[in-house]
């Protein structure tokens, strides 16, 4: 069991928590994830890794509340645990000899690009970063990539925070401003990485992404988060999940992750009427 | 003395009801039964049963425990030899190992050896007092994964007094036995029941970690006097067709662990699967045959193995073989998809196949599936399941330096099965590619014999 020992709300969907469990904050790097069950009838579902903290043996999972699942891990408060937690797995993103870089987040997807900002900060590099949302209720993060960030960007679709418009538009300026970026790094919805790496294959710019795709295991067993890459056949969890952005078959990505959409809807509906039961 | 030429019939779920449900198929010989397949056996003085059983169990012995009724003598018998009674004597290939050797099965059927054993285990496990820790002797030593190569090794370990941690990636220990064997063909609570026994010997299980990620083999040698690796052969292979990307075209891997794992089967559980109307399983393998039968129990329609070769040469067990038949999954032999056909949605619709026929021996001594020109026709299923076979897991090989593999994936090993890597042993699938359970615990035994050597010679050396 992994006792919840943080849990912080960033907006109404995303939530916080830092889960004790030093195994995994000695091993664990930017860009690497864990699996977890909330309890012993759950599925298990995969987080990147926000933060850790080795001396204190905490790791930092930032989740959105979509699904069954997510709702349920919600539900849990400091002190309570978490029934399985494991890794880190998948490989660390290659952050090694990077000059200077953008990092691009969208909604959620930062939360898993400021751990990267952050290391990229750490190791001297020049980091821009471009983060976007929905709206201003739904920043996250702000002020902790403004601390990593010598340029950083925030972008709203409806102009209620930051500049109005698309990650695709500010990372489109700081290109054309003279930004001669050694790769840009891009976490976030499948179609807004979709479209950052079009835009950056257009300047011939290195573009890593981060793919999150339907997982069991996370160990390179059950082959279910399989991806065309460059038209050969990869698995995010053992040989990504970063993968070079201008290689990946997107629009497959985006239908394999409908596959179980009707069930999610019907779990997730189940799951809020119990919650209201409850309450 | 039993002259029946038949083996006494093991009871099975009747197949119109069976299909509907995971419960058990084998239900299991009842005492009187057990007694009179026993009674069938010549005691044999030279034992040629013996030698095709890959951990040398000694059958005739307990045989005759069982003819004179005491099961608790037999199953002392088997444990000498085997800690997973209940699991082989449901899943090892009898008809290929013991039973292909009793001189019964010259005229008639062979002593039903497998169904015996089932019936000890079952007999101790139903009655078992609590089992006694072996006394210590001070080492350590560290057991990657907790499939049966490994689960083997680590009770061997454990009889020899060696105090053995299991690391399982899983949430779940047992590897195989939990994510890919379906229920009705090995309940759970088998499964569970069988790692407990060791659990009360004194063998530790750490669930939630993955070696080479979670912690390093270099590490686990600070700590172990040895480290055994039976990590299996996980990776599915793919067909390398178009279309694989799918949506409904699932690895057999991924099939079973949702069911079998994350019981997606029932309504309770978070994990989803779709429900397939109708299905085409490719492969002919035991994973095949679980698979198209976890298939029907999910309600299809229609479910078809698709095999490239001809019935003789099916790998699969010849139980699962008559049960998937006596369930009515359909076979279509000589046939091998082309490409797997979807809709504007991604969404299967079809698999399109070839017509095959045996052409000459290939490497591995079977005729070779050659393609029959114009031949192709299109399946109509909404999902696609590919058994081909598993590959090793190149984890611990790329987080461990100085193991060396085969081009294929195989951890190289000695004759004493230590790998290239001093103190690191390693056996089963993850040595010889995808076998079956008793080959497993046979080399995992093997490897926790080598490893009381390798400690005990170290241990003199130091002195």
């Amino acid at each position: 069991m992994y006792k919840i020992l943080e849990k912080q709300s960033l907006n109404k969907t995303v939530t916080k928590m830092i889960v004790h469990c030093p195994a995994v904050a000695k091993k664990a790097e930017p860009g690497q994830f864990i699996i977890l069950r909330v309890d012993g009838e759950g599925e298990r579902i995969p987080l990147t890794i926000a933060d850790y903290d080795r001396t204190h043996g905490t790791v930092t999972i930032i989740f959105q509340i979509v699904g069954a699942t997510t709702h349920k891990l919600n539900r849990l408060n400091v002190g309570d645990s978490i029934c399985d937690f494991v890794g880190p797995l998948g490989r660390p993103s290659e952050l090694d000899g990077l000059k200077k870089v953008a990092v691009v987040g969208g909604g959620v997807g930062c939360a898993i690009a400021l751990p990267v900002a952050k290391k990229l900060h750490s190791l001297g590099a020049e980091v821009h970063s471009v983060i976007g949302f929905r709206n201003k209720e739904l920043v996250i993060l702000e002020d902790e990539f403004r601390a990593c960030s010598s340029v950083c960007k925030l972008m709203t679709d409806d102009g209620s925070a930051g500049s109005k418009g698309l990650v695709t538009a500010a990372l489109e300026e700081l290109i054309k401003a003279g930004n001669a970026y050694d790769e840009v790094i891009a976490i976030g919805p499948l179609v807004m990485m979709k479209f950052v790496c079009k835009l950056t294959e257009k300047y011939g710019i290195k573009t890593v992404v981060s793919m999150n795709p339907i997982m069991i295991d996370g160990t390179g067993m059950c082959g279910g988060c399989r991806l065309t890459v460059g038209g050969e056949m990869k698995f995010a969890c053992v040989d990504g999940p970063d993968f070079d952005g201008h290689k990946v078959d997107f629009d497959a990505a985006i239908e394999r992750g409908r596959i179980y959409g009707e069930f999610e809807k019907r779990a997730y509906e189940k799951e809020c009427s119990l919650l209201k039961g409850a309450e | 003395m039993n002259n029946s030429p038949k083996k006494n019939p093991m009871p099975t779920q009747d197949p119109a009801s069976r299909v509907r449900n995971f419960n058990e198929v084998a239900l299991g010989y009842t005492e009187e039964a057990a007694k009179s397949e026993a009674e069938r056996c010549l005691n044999c003085k030279n034992k040629p049963c013996t030698t095709g059983c890959p951990v040398g169990i000694d059958i005739p012995s307990f045989i005759r425990e069982v003819a004179g009724g005491n099961y608790e003598e037999a199953y002392k018998v088997i444990q000498k030899s085997s800690s997973l009674a209940a699991v082989c004597g449901r899943v090892c290939p009898q008809e290929s190992q013991c039973e292909s050797k009793c001189v019964r099965g010259i005229k008639g059927e062979p002593v039903g050896i497998g169904r015996l054993e089932r019936f000890v285990a079952d007999c101790h496990n139903s009655h078992k007092s609590a089992d006694e820790k072996p006394k210590q002797n001070g080492h350590k030593v560290a057991v990657v994964g907790s499939g049966p190569a490994s689960l083997a090794c680590a009770g061997e370990l454990n009889n020899r007094g060696y105090a053995v941690t299991v690391f399982e990636a899983l949430h779940i220990a047992g590897g195989v036995l939990v994510y890919g064997i379906p229920e009705f063909r090995l309940p759970k609570a088998i499964v569970a029941e069988e790692i407990d026994n060791l659990k009360e010997r004194g063998v530790k299980f750490e669930t939630n970690t993955v070696v080479g990620r979670t912690v390093l083999v270099d590490e686990l040698l600070k700590e172990f006097d040895a480290v055994f690796v039976g990590t299996g052969a996980g990776l599915p292979n793919f067909m390398k067709i178009k279309g694989e990307e799918l949506n409904g075209v699932y690895s057999a891997n991924e099939f079973l662990t949702r069911i079998n794992l994350m019981k997606a089967y029932r309504e309770d559980s978070d994990t989803p699967i779709k429900h397939s109307k109708e299905v085409a399983v490719v492969g002919g393998g035991n994973v095949a045959m679980d698979a198209a039968r976890c298939a029907l129990r999910l309600g299809a329609n229609k479910v078809t193995i698709v095999y490239r070769r001809s019935e003789t040469e099916l790998p699969a067990r010849k139980e699962e073989v008559e049960h998937a038949k006596e369930e009515g999954v359909e076979f279509k032999f000589l046939t091998a998809p082309v490409e797997v056909v979807g809709d504007d949605n991604k969404n299967v619709i079809g698999l399109r196949c070839n017509v095959m026929t045996l052409g000459e021996p290939d490497a591995s001594g079977r005729r070779r599936p050659v393609p029959v020109e114009g031949s192709d026709f299109t399946l109509d299923v909404d999902a696609v399941i590919v058994a081909i076979g598993t590959s090793p897991n190149p984890l611990i090989k790329n987080t461990t330096p100085g193991i060396e593999t085969q081009k294929w994936g195989g951890i190289v090993v000695d004759e004493s099965l230590m790998t290239t890597r001093e103190g690191v042993y390693a056996g089963g699938d993850a040595v010889t590619g995808a076998a079956t359970v008793i080959l497993a615990m046979g080399a995992g035994k093997s490897a926790a014999e080598s490893i009381d050597e390798y400690i005990k010679r170290r241990h003199a050396e130091k002195k």
